[in-house]
């Protein structure tokens, strides 16, 4: 493969990285936890298209915004019933009931869709093909690019030019001067997960049409990376989430194709750890500063 | 002595005396061959998951440091283990299985505890939850590395090769990439109860001493305990690298109880296994870590008959076990419920003519 070629499908691999990213970083930013069922929600958004365009019929288009309203209804359940009691509780039991839900949520699908591996179908996004000289790139690559790039221009557009995106911004900063001020602080989050949810059943669509398996452990491995890409670009921050997933994402295609196979997800992780023993806040983090 | 203190010493006696004690019931009950062939095999993974979950509450609960990567350590170790107990058969034809189980634990406790110390130098100067993702990305980055480790022994000498199976003929493989470890099973339980009581030994101690003291210092509030004077990354240090070789010795343990240990048996899953543990437990409460583990471990696999349902059934009790234990609202109601029981046995006590002076 040549380097260009390697260039564009980690390019590819890192949109999926980054939409799924945008997902953990903003509710890390706005509801200051670690959500580790997000890459499981992944999963769910997957399957809900599979079952769509395979079993039920439905059109791939409208199979995927039926994918994004049972994920953003599931994303906000999730929060009101799971998350939202801990509100005022430590870090810690927040992020171990984030855990019991990706646990949750894996043994429903287990039991709904069963454990084998499902093959999703990749033809209604992968069936042409762009020449340019001898470079041949498939849609699906430049519809996950795409997608990932309107994602990104009209999320930044709506947290920084909408009132609901500013209050947004506005409970991120200070939840309690946000409430005193008059923003719903529960509204806001969950809206914040609506968000989060339906950007993760699209990163499922594409991601199974880049890796067409399927099965209920789908969700946790790519989870867990984009979340790392949210840590090395700075979490909270939404130009940190694209910029660290396209990074790693790039970084996977290329370790893998040059170092060794398989070799792809230490160096990630790698990558991790080089770039907070540099910039300990990530890429683009503000440092925090500690009042006494 | 003062209240506070024999207090302590309570405490720590009932720990021991629990192991102990369970320890002969079992041993009894093996005698007497009336315990059940699953249970007997759950008998050292239990010694070992009590190790891992004592030792990670250490990080957890006495230092406050979040680590998800726990597994790793454990990786390491079981693999140190592995590769020693084979070597000291192959290279001094070491029949004693006894003593190649000790020092196999004591090295995968020392190679542990050395990743331990070249992990927390750079790491512990992270806050809170990027710690946690740092420890998690060492824990997944030591199980993709082994997973392309070939060690194997040929006429009393080691060889080792990676990424690559690039070995000589007729050698005897220790350590099969992907397939995992191949040894015979030297673990026994006594050995295992022995290294639960030593590990005790070490927390409780640690815990109670000065160092102790200092760690939880940093825990309660870092910039308070170092203007009294606390070098916060030493004792951070201190206690990370004392739970990495416990946990180390732990993976050895477990690494020489079956024939054979996969990678992916240390997976991310695994350090999450234990932190349940760790914080079902009670974070700062060793015989809680005690108990939970013992539990957690012994309830999956007696449910096994459910099997499709247990998950689902230990999620859901997960979610409830930490909504109810943390929320505020639903804390002071069950209080209020139990509050007159409480006050029945508490009544005496406050009302004895000078109990509190000390």
């Amino acid at each position: 493969m040549s380097f260009l070629e390697l260039l564009i499908n980690g390019l590819r691999l890192g949109s999926i990285y980054a939409i799924i990213a945008l997902g953990y970083t903003m509710v890390y930013g706005i509801a200051k936890m670690l959500n580790f069922a997000h890459g499981d929600i992944i999963m769910v958004g997957a399957y809900i298209a599979f079952c769509g365009i395979q079993n039920w019929g439905i059109p791939p288009v409208p199979s995927i915004m039926l994918a994004m309203l049972v994920c953003t209804v599931l994303g906000v359940a999730i929060e009101g019933l799971a998350y939202r009691p801990l509100r005022q509780a430590t870090s810690l039991a927040v992020l171990i009931t984030a855990i019991g839900m990706s646990y949750l949520l894996q043994n429903t699908a287990l039991m709904i869709w069963g454990a084998n591996t499902k093959s999703f179908p990749t033809t209604f996004i992968n069936n042409s093909s762009i020449s340019v000289g001898e470079l041949t790139i498939p849609s699906a690559t430049l519809i996950t690019i795409a997608v990932n790039i309107v994602i990104m221009v009209s999320l930044t557009l709506f947290t920084s030019k909408t009132k609901t995106g500013k209050a947004m911004r506005c409970v991120s900063e200070d939840r309690g001067a946000a409430e005193l001020m008059g923003i719903n602080v529960n509204r806001t989050i969950s809206l914040t997960f609506a968000i989060g949810s339906a950007l993760a059943a699209i990163a499922g669509v594409l991601m199974c049409s880049t890796i067409p398996s399927l099965a209920p452990t789908t969700g946790s491995m790519p989870g867990i990376k984009a979340f790392t890409a949210a840590v090395v670009g700075g979490i909270g921050s939404i130009p940190g989430a694209m910029l660290g997933g396209i990074l790693l994402g790039v970084v996977e295609i290329f370790g893998n194709y040059y170092i060794s196979t398989d070799l792809g997800d230490a160096i990630v992780f790698a990558v991790l750890i080089i770039v907070l023993l540099v910039k300990p806040a990530g890429l683009l983090g503000k440092p925090m500063r500690e009042k006494v | 002595m003062t209240k506070a203190k024999r207090k302590r010493l309570i405490y720590n006696l009932i720990t021991f005396a629990l192991v102990i004690g369970a320890y002969f019931i079992i041993q009894n009950m093996i005698a007497e061959k009336t315990i059940s062939r699953l249970l007997k095999g759950l008998l050292v993974p239990i010694c070992a998951w009590i190790v891992m979950a004592v030792s990670l509450n250490l990080v957890i609960g006495f230092s406050g440091e979040l680590s998800l990567g726990h597994a790793g350590f454990m990786c390491i170790g079981a693999y140190t283990g592995t590769i020693v107990s084979g070597w000291l058969l192959a290279a001094y034809d070491m029949q004693d299985t006894t003593l190649r189980l000790v020092l196999a634990i004591v090295s995968g406790g020392i190679v542990a505890g050395v990743f331990g110390a070249l992990i927390g130098i750079p790491v512990l100067r992270l806050r809170g939850d990027y710690l946690a993702i740092v420890t998690l990305a060492f824990g997944e980055i030591i199980r993709n590395l082994v997973k392309w480790l070939y060690v194997g022994t040929k006429d009393g000498e080691l060889c080792f090769s990676f990424l690559n199976k690039d070995m000589p003929k007729g050698v005897k493989m220790l350590v099969d990439g992907a397939q995992g470890t191949k040894e015979k099973i030297i673990s026994t339980f006594p050995a295992g109860v022995i290294l639960v009581l030593v590990t005790l030994l070490i927390v409780l101690n640690l815990v109670n001493s000065r160092a102790g003291r200092a760690i939880q210092a940093t825990r309660d509030n870092r910039i308070a305990a170092e203007s009294m004077g606390i070098s916060v990354t030493k004792y951070k240090m201190m206690a990370f690298v004392t739970a990495a070789v416990l946990a180390g010795m732990a993976g050895a343990l477990f690494g020489l109880n079956s024939t054979t240990v996969e990678p992916k048996q240390f997976s991310f899953n695994q350090s999450i296994n234990v932190l349940v543990f760790v914080v079902l437990g009670g974070l700062g409460n060793v015989l809680g870590s005690v108990i939970s583990a013992v539990f957690l471990t012994v309830l999956p696999e007696v449910l096994r008959e459910f099997s499709d349902y247990r998950m689902l059934a230990y999620a859901v009790v997960l979610i409830l076990v930490m909504i109810f234990t943390n929320n505020p609202l639903i804390r002071s109601f069950v209080d209020r419920l139990i509050s007159p029981v409480r006050a029945l046995f508490h009544r005496k006590k406050d009302t004895m003519p000078g109990g509190d002076l000390q």
